[in-house]
């Protein structure tokens, strides 16, 4: 039961502007320019795109400064603001065929066509911390290599050639559900579960992901590709009656290629789990492919054992803003819920006491 | 709602102009557009207004569609004089850009007015957008990787 | 499609879309309140006919991308209201009206059985449609008494250009409570609400 209450105007006010000051930080220190973060902390953003399930670079800067580098507040920040705005239509589905690669990798297959292309990534670095990065030194510009930008073959099309890995499946309907829009019913189709796991939890995703390799639902699972890149967003017009290209989007996606033994259903092949999030967030769609194909249990006849495929366990916790706002309305006056409760334990421990033996015993316990 | 696809030229070369306005960058797009030295008198009919696109992608990369995620947008629709109508949508939410993107859309309905406008404001920026997309792929390609196996001797 | 400008089409959308909204909305809220209340809406947009003005307000507010809209059939004539509501509220037109979340019957008195709206369902009763029905007038017709939540003791509402056996269709529509479609009637200037939770009796007179 909530009870209203009234008070703490100016607690308020005086906190909030608190918290302004100390956002700020020591004057004599510059503040922090939103280009600066988007263009520094550039995943950091990205992270609050994804998880806040809006493409706006900016809008994701402006909320890590204002929540003082808070994700999940930011996010939350994020989350708030485009439930303000109005929505206009929807994109065509992306082709991410089609993207402008900057990263490119597959851990099954050498020799893809096109190659592979490391792009900007953390792997391979020692994870020393540099002391050059506490200064400012200059920092030589990209190396340059000879390549045509081809169209890169997806790796799951080279396996799918000779029916060794199931295909993408066919588009059974055009419009798919929104969890924006419906709420949320289980049993659920793939097509929610991927637009879930796409503005997911990070750590969430991370774990239950880990958990699928450590046995927690077998899923012997290879990184079959990830690419990153742009692609572009077009968006049909009625006004024009035709579709136009309306700009671009960094994505980033992970094709996993998991073993399956078959079932009553199908054959021996390799399935997969898909990966598709906003921005360079490589870790996460890693996270998300595994995690969409732990939950395809049920649609390919597995034993459902395990957390990662439980698709309502983790549908209806991977929510950070969900999950933070529950967890963190306990910290709201309870006043009255608790004085309730605690009149309720000390009748309940005046009956409890009442029961016992009021002889010997007590005495007894007593020494 | 259906994709109904374009038919002719015209349509064509709408739909060409109005992809290259929405990711040619906005100072360049400003800068070639003064160049001109036109002003058209025109009345906005619909915003520039700030609201959301969903995102969606392929289950797998070319299965069924799901919803991703959503994006900033803004659109613009502009009437000139004449009652020529005009209509821009950009991703992010530059106001200006999109307004100018309609005003040109409209202008471009004229098709003498459409090839000045190419040539002059769509070929630049068009320009701009390929020797980015350049650099961006040389730098990638500068990170390919070149496999060398390493044979195992047998003595 | 046709490409050439249609100034039927792009112009009449509302001047200031928030504040226009928001005060629709409050109207509207209010008559949705107080069923058989009259709400002034003035003259905020304008629409290809048969939709007045009021109507054309309404849809404003209302209807966006995530709604689909039926139209009936003196709305659909010449596709010009589908298009001007594409134009200004995104809304996408559809021949199913159990798949709408808003009807728009331009006019009143062809209105027929609710049975092909939909109506929601026992778990989700807000998965129904909104009639938004155009009438000449909220206060020159047959008597209506209302009485059920929202009103003190009972209110008269007396629309005209509704048809003979409305008093029935609303009956049938009552009795599916918590089911069952709302209705908003929009005449010249102002507004009125019959919730599904209002009753209706005819005022013998």
């Amino acid at each position: 039961m909530y009870v209203a209450v009234k008070g703490g105007e100016k607690a308020i006010r005086n906190a909030h502007r608190l918290l302004a000051d100390r956002r700020r930080g020591d004057r004599s220190v510059p503040a922090l320019t939103l280009a600066q973060i988007a263009g520094q902390l550039a995943l950091a953003v990205d992270r609050v795109m994804s998880e806040g399930a809006l493409y706006d670079r900016d809008l994701a800067a402006l909320a890590i400064k204002q929540a003082r580098g808070d994700m999940i507040e930011a996010i939350f920040l994020v989350r708030a603001y485009r439930t303000t705005l109005p929505r206009f239509g929807y994109s065509e589905p992306v082709d991410t065929g089609a993207m402008h690669i900057e990263r490119r990798i597959s851990a099954t297959y050498k020799d893809l066509p096109g190659g592979q292309m490391l792009g900007p990534t953390f792997d391979y670095t020692h994870r020393l911390l540099d002391p050059e990065l506490a200064g400012d030194a200059e920092v030589p510009g990209a190396g340059r290599g000879e390549g045509e930008p081809a169209r890169a073959m997806r790796v799951s099309d080279i396996l799918a050639e000779d029916g060794m890995i199931e295909g993408d499946g066919d588009a059974a309907t055009e419009t798919p559900g929104d969890i924006t829009r419906e709420p949320m019913e289980f049993p659920m189709e793939r097509d929610t579960r991927l637009q879930s796991l796409s503005r997911g939890d990070e750590g969430f995703l991370l774990a239950l992901a880990y958990s699928t390799q450590r046995g927690y639902a077998r899923s012997h699972p290879f990184a079959g590709e990830i690419r990153i890149g742009e692609v572009e967003v077009a968006v049909d017009m009625p006004e024009l009656g035709f579709a136009v290209t309306v700009g671009r989007v960094q994505l980033t996606e992970c094709q996993m290629i998991n073993q399956f033994k078959g079932s009553s259903k199908a054959p021996p092949q390799f399935t997969r789990g898909y990966g598709l999030v906003f921005g360079q967030s490589e870790r996460k769609a890693m996270a998300m492919a595994l995690c969409d194909r732990a939950m395809r249990a049920r649609e390919l006849g597995e034993d459902i054992v395990a957390p990662a495929q439980d698709e309502e366990f983790v549908v209806s916790h991977c929510d950070n803003v969900q999950a933070s706002g529950f967890v963190e309305h306990l910290k709201l006056p309870h006043y009255v819920d608790f004085q309730a409760e605690l009149e309720l334990v000390r009748t309940t421990r005046a009956e409890h006491e009442s029961r016992r033996d009021p002889g010997p015993a007590v005495a007894e316990a007593a020494e | 709602m259906s994709v109904s696809e374009p038919v002719d030229d015209r349509t064509q070369a709408r739909r060409h102009r109005l992809s290259v306005l929405a990711q040619g960058d906005a100072a360049l797009l400003a800068e070639c557009w003064n160049g001109l030295g036109i002003d058209p008198e025109c009345e906005l009919v619909r915003g520039p207004e700030i609201g959301l696109v969903a995102l969606r992608g392929r289950m797998g990369g070319g299965g069924a569609p799901f919803n991703l995620g959503e994006a900033t947008a803004t659109r613009a629709s502009v009437r000139l004089a004449d009652g020529t109508t005009g209509h821009a949508m950009v991703l992010g939410r530059d106001k200006a850009k999109v307004k100018l993107a309609a005003v040109i859309d409209a202008l471009a309905q004229d098709e003498a007015m459409a090839a000045r406008l190419d040539e002059a404001v769509i070929a630049p920026l068009q320009a701009a957008i390929a020797a980015r997309d350049a650099d961006r792929a040389a730098e990638t390609a500068a990170t390919k990787v070149d496999f060398f196996t390493m044979v195992r001797g047998d003595d | 499609m046709a490409m050439q400008s249609n100034d039927v089409i792009v112009t009449g959308g509302f001047d200031a879309p928030v504040f226009d909204a928001q005060s629709v909305f409050r109207a509207l809220m209010d008559a949705m309140a107080r069923p058989g209340t009259v709400q002034a809406i003035a003259p905020r947009a304008s629409a290809p006919a048969p939709l007045g003005s009021v109507a054309a307000a309404l849809a404003l507010t209302l209807c966006d991308a995530d709604t689909p809209v039926w139209l009936d059939s003196a709305s659909t004539q010449d596709g010009a209201v589908a298009r001007w509501l594409g134009f200004h509220a995104g809304a996408p037109v559809t021949d199913d009206p159990a798949a709408a979340a808003f009807a728009l019957i331009g006019d009143g008195a062809s209105l027929g059985s609710f049975d092909r709206f939909a109506r929601g369902t026992q778990d989700y009763p807000d998965r129904s449609a909104a009639l938004i029905v155009q009438v000449p007038d909220l206060t020159d017709g047959p008597a209506l008494t209302l009485t059920g939540p929202g009103i003190k003791h009972s209110a008269t509402l007396a629309p005209s250009g509704l048809p003979a056996r409305f008093a029935t269709l609303w009956a049938d529509n009552h009795a599916l409570f918590p089911r069952g479609i709302d209705m908003v009637l929009a005449a010249p200037g102002a507004v009125a609400a019959l919730p599904r939770t209002t009753r209706i009796a005819i005022t013998e007179n």
